[in-house]
This record gives structure tokens, C-alpha cells and sequence, in this order.
């Protein structure tokens, strides 16, 4: 896997913390961050927005054939989550089975271990979800 | 602007060619279409060469190089695209382009992949490049399992089913067991899809394209001389690319993909002609839910109905419209920088009438459809027979 020190620390904001960004000039929502806003371009003014975690599920899917990196936690739901304030991400669903996800499905981000680089590597955390009770 | 022609194609046999490496694979595709074109090396002005991930799969970059070397074709100049799976319609475009305005006259387009020399995982790893390493990738995103969360949220919009998508499978299965290249030569059943094991829910591993080796060919020059190398010059009469967000996540919709919508609309435009003039196409089946979405967003049939479609039999050989005659990507396989040039080489021989066994009767019109990624990269070609 890609995931040097340098590059999984400078994603530490917006992987421990929800911090995307948000165009002050027409109001859109981003996540993950960009530093220019795609429809305004040179006119949007980006500034840094933090994210409430609460969303619900767009799409999901069970892994059962996982990438290196994921063997031992294969089998796991992988989802699209619909954050309230507006942009999609790509997040793993946790702590529940296939038959409990659902499309519309009310969902709240947690902090996990994402994934190891060996094991005398790095351990990179970040946000996975959870079914809101 | 220039008028272009395809004057030649070749291929390789694709599948798990334990005994080619990746130079034999795209010098024999490369013998095979100069012989078609009756051009020799020396004919040649340019090479553009298209592959997705040989530097993760081979270890070897600077492909372009290699391949003009290998082929005998030095000094002419060699450059390698890269779009991910749409790499070779990516370069057959540029290849079109270099003609089209004059800069050269007789172009080499290669499409090549060798992706049997490292393990499974290793493969996995190389093509998840095709999406955001950062944000898909790292959160345990695989190919298929994008491709499933497109196929879910299809199946919750449209009411498209598991059967439908399977049904996918058999006719491309069906027409590689008529194409003496493809990899599966087997037709296969219903069940045979719906029994086999799931990959990443809904799709199971007969609902996905395989691991293939494999190269493809095709040979370029101006139309008005085409005549010079080929009794049936098949004139390119529209190219159109178009690019969307590179994540599933950043997209409006993932029931449809905006970059195919807009390449077949440039396209059409280009050629002058609609959908319902399309008797054949190739497009890209990288998984059955991928073909169901092309079809709709090709304007074959209306939104949310390709499933539908392919289950009525309407997209079946000789039918109202053939797709994937060839066996498209799931059936032939999917070496993937080759797949482009692939898709361009089965139409070409489609609409030549030398399609064999899986011939489209009174084709004269053929239209590819070529995505990298999960659709951050589309690619449309309309071809035609000049008569």
C-alpha cells in the first residue's frame, strides 16, 4: 500500500476529525477537501468546514475479496454515507452484519484502526460508521 | 481536419498466457495487423501505445520504447496514454488525432496488458490505481466492490435484479464461444452465475471480468489512401472522450456515468447518426451492472431499463442490438490497456463481415465504449464501412 508516514499524517485532519472543506461562494459542501471548488473554480473561496459524522447509508456492499492490507477483515461492509451536510464519502460499516445495512439507513462515524503497513508498520486510523440506534 | 481509417487490426489469443511475456504479446498483435494492413514496419510514422498498470504488474515503464524496439520500428516516435482501462481508446484517440490533422500518416495504435506474472492481490491492488488511493482505496474499496455499490443503488432505483444482471454474463459467454480469441470459449448458464461465489455483494465472480493477458493492434492512415492497403477501409467517424469526478463518492448519480452520456452525445454529433442507426457495439462489461448501465446511457434503451433489456434477449446476437460480440470484457477478457483497441478490432471485423461465427448480418455502422476506472475516464468511437 501507498502509506507513508509523511502522506498518512497530512490526512490526519480530515481522517480523525471529519474536517472537509466548504465554498463560501456557492455555499457547497466538500468531502473530501479540495482547494478549489469545482464549480467556481478562481471565484469560490474554500474554507475549512468540520463535519457532524451523522449521515445515512447511499449504497453498500459486503467485501468478501478483500485488497492486501484488509485480509483480516474480510468479510466487512464497505458503504457510500450521505453526510447530513450534503457530500458522499467512502466508509466501512461496522459492528453489525450484512442483513442490518440498508440503503437510507441512519448511521453515526467512529473512530477505528483503518489499516496496518506490516506489522512492524504504521497503524493508520480514521473514521468508519456505525448503525445509529 | 483529415478523414481517418482503420486499415488493419490484430490480436493476440487472451487469456492466462503463461508462455508470452509482455513484448511477445504486443509483437505479435503488431505482426498480425501490419500483415492485415499489407504494410510493412517502414510504413509505420508514429506508435501510441496504451496500458494501465505495467510498471505495478511487470515492473516496466517506458513501454512505448520497448514495444517500438521489439516491434523493429525505431526511430519513429513512441508514446505511451494512460487512462486506466480506457487506456487504449485513449490512445487509438490520440493516434486518430496525430492522423486527423496531418502531423502523421501512418500511426500504430497498441493496447497491451500482462497481468498473470504476480499474484491475485497483487492485480487487485494495481487496478484499485484506476480509483482515489486516498479516499476509496484506503478505506478497504476493491473494483468490484465500486462497482457493487453502483449495481445496489441500481437495483434500489430501477428494481434491476441479480438475474438480470446475470443474464449479462450468458449472452457475453455465449458470443466468446464464438470469438477463436477470448478467454472463455464456454457458454454458461442462469445458474452457473447465480451459484457462483459472491465477490463483494451483489456481484458474484461470474458477474466480473477476468485477469487476462493479452495485446491488440490497429493500424491507422488517412482515408483517402486507405484504399492503398485494404479493399474494406473502415472509416472512424466520430472519437469523443469525456471525464468525471475520479471517486464514486464525489459523482451526483452513481446509477449512471455522466463522462459516458456526454462522449456518445459528442459522438453521435460527430457521426451524424442516432442510437437505433447502431446494429453492434462493444462496450465496457468490466461487470454485468457496468454493461446494463452502458446501454442505458448509450441511449439504447431508456434509463433503468437495461437490465430489462438484456433479459428480453434485445441485446443478443443478431437481435435488435448486437452488444459485446466479441463476449465484451467479461467473456473474452480483460487485459486491460488492450481492451480498447480490442473493442475497435472486433468492430472493424464486424463490419468487414469477417466476424465468423458471430457475425451481425448487414452491419454497417458500430459504435465502442471504453471506461477507465469507475467512469472518471469514457471513450466512444463510431466506426463505419465506406463504400
Amino acid at each position: 500500500m501507498m502509506n507513508s508516514s509523511p502522506s498518512s499524517w497530512r490526512r490526519i485532519p480530515e481522517r480523525y476529525c471529519l474536517i472537509g472543506t466548504s465554498c463560501e461562494t456557492c455555499k457547497a459542501n466538500y468531502f473530501p477537501p479540495r482547494l478549489i471548488c469545482p464549480k467556481c473554480r478562481r471565484k469560490g473561496k474554500m474554507v475549512d468546514k468540520q463535519y457532524s459524522g451523522i449521515g445515512k447509508v447511499y449504497s453498500y456492499s459486503l467485501v468478501n475479496v478483500p485488497p492486501s492490507g484488509f485480509e483480516i477483515e474480510a468479510p466487512y461492509v464497505l458503504a457510500l454515507i450521505e453526510l447530513e451536510e450534503g457530500p458522499h464519502l467512502t466508509a466501512q460499516v461496522v459492528d453489525c452484519e450484512e442483513k442490518d445495512v440498508s440503503i437510507g439507513a441512519p448511521v453515526r462515524m467512529v473512530f477505528r484502526k483503518i489499516q496496518e503497513s506490516g506489522p512492524h508498520g504504521l497503524i493508520h486510523y480514521g473514521f468508519k460508521f456505525v448503525l445509529s440506534k | 481536419m483529415r478523414r481517418v481509417a482503420v486499415v488493419g487490426v490484430g490480436l493476440t489469443k487472451f487469456g492466462e498466457n503463461w508462455d508470452h511475456s509482455f513484448r511477445d504479446l504486443i509483437t505479435e498483435a503488431g505482426i498480425r495487423a501490419l500483415a492485415d494492413a499489407n504494410m510493412s514496419g517502414a510504413d509505420i510514422d508514429a506508435l501510441y501505445g496504451g496500458t494501465m498498470a505495467a510498471g505495478r504488474l511487470i515492473g516496466q515503464e517506458h513501454i512505448t520504447a520497448l514495444i517500438a524496439d521489439y516491434m523493429g520500428l525505431n526511430p519513429i516516435p513512441a508514446t505511451r496514454v494512460e487512462a486506466a482501462c480506457a487506456s487504449g481508446s485513449v490512445a487509438l484517440r490520440t493516434g486518430y488525432m496525430a492522423v486527423a490533422s496531418g502531423i502523421h500518416d501512418h500511426v500504430v495504435v497498441g493496447g497491451v496488458e500482462k497481468m498473470t506474472d504476480v499474484s491475485t492481490g497483487e492485480v487487485a491492488s494495481a487496478l484499485g490505481g484506476a480509483g482515489d488511493q486516498e479516499w476509496e482505496l484506503f478505506m478497504g474499496a476493491t473494483f468490484p466492490s465500486l462497482y457493487a455499490l453502483m449495481a445496489k443503488r441500481h437495483m434500489h432505483e430501477y428494481g434491476t435484479t441479480e438475474e438480470q444482471m446475470a443474464q449479462v454474463a450468458v449472452k457475453n459467454h455465449y458470443n466468446a464461444a464464438r470469438n477463436k480469441y477470448a478467454q472463455y470459449q464456454k457458454e454458461i448458464t442462469l445458474e452457473t452465475v447465480m451459484k457462483s461465489k459472491v465477490v463483494s455483494s451483489p456481484l458474484k465472480v461470474f458477474d466480473c471480468s477476468p485477469i487476462t493477458d493479452g495485446a491488440a493492434v490497429a493500424i491507422l492512415a488517412p482515408l483517402e489512401q486507405a484504399r492503398k492497403y485494404t479493399d474494406t477501409p473502415i472509416e472512424i467517424v466520430a472519437s469523443a472522450q469525456a471525464s468525471d469526478k475520479l471517486a464514486l463518492h464525489s459523482r451526483e448519480s452513481i446509477t449512471r456515468l455522466d463522462a459516458t452520456m456526454i462522449a456518445a452525445k459528442k459522438a453521435y454529433a460527430q457521426a451524424n447518426v442516432e442510437p437505433k442507426d447502431i446494429k453492434v457495439a462493444e462496450v465496457h462489461d468490466c461487470f454485468t451492472i457496468a454493461e446494463i448501465m452502458a446501454i442505458e446511457d448509450l441511449g439504447f434503451c431508456r434509463k433503468g431499463e437495461g437490465g430489462k433489456m438484456t433479459a428480453d434477449g434485445a441485446t443478443a446476437l443478431n437481435s435488435k442490438i448486437s452488444i459485446n460480440t466479441s463476449g465484451g470484457l467479461k467473456g473474452c477478457g480483460h487485459p486491460v490497456g488492450a481492451t480498447g483497441v480490442k473493442q475497435i478490432a472486433e468492430i472493424v471485423w464486424q463490419l468487414r463481415g469477417q466476424a465468423e461465427k458471430r457475425q451481425v448480418t448487414g452491419a454497417e455502422i458500430g459504435l465502442t465504449h471504453n471506461v477507465g476506472g469507475s467512469g472518471a475516464t469514457c471513450v466512444v468511437h463510431i466506426l463505419k464501412r465506406t463504400n
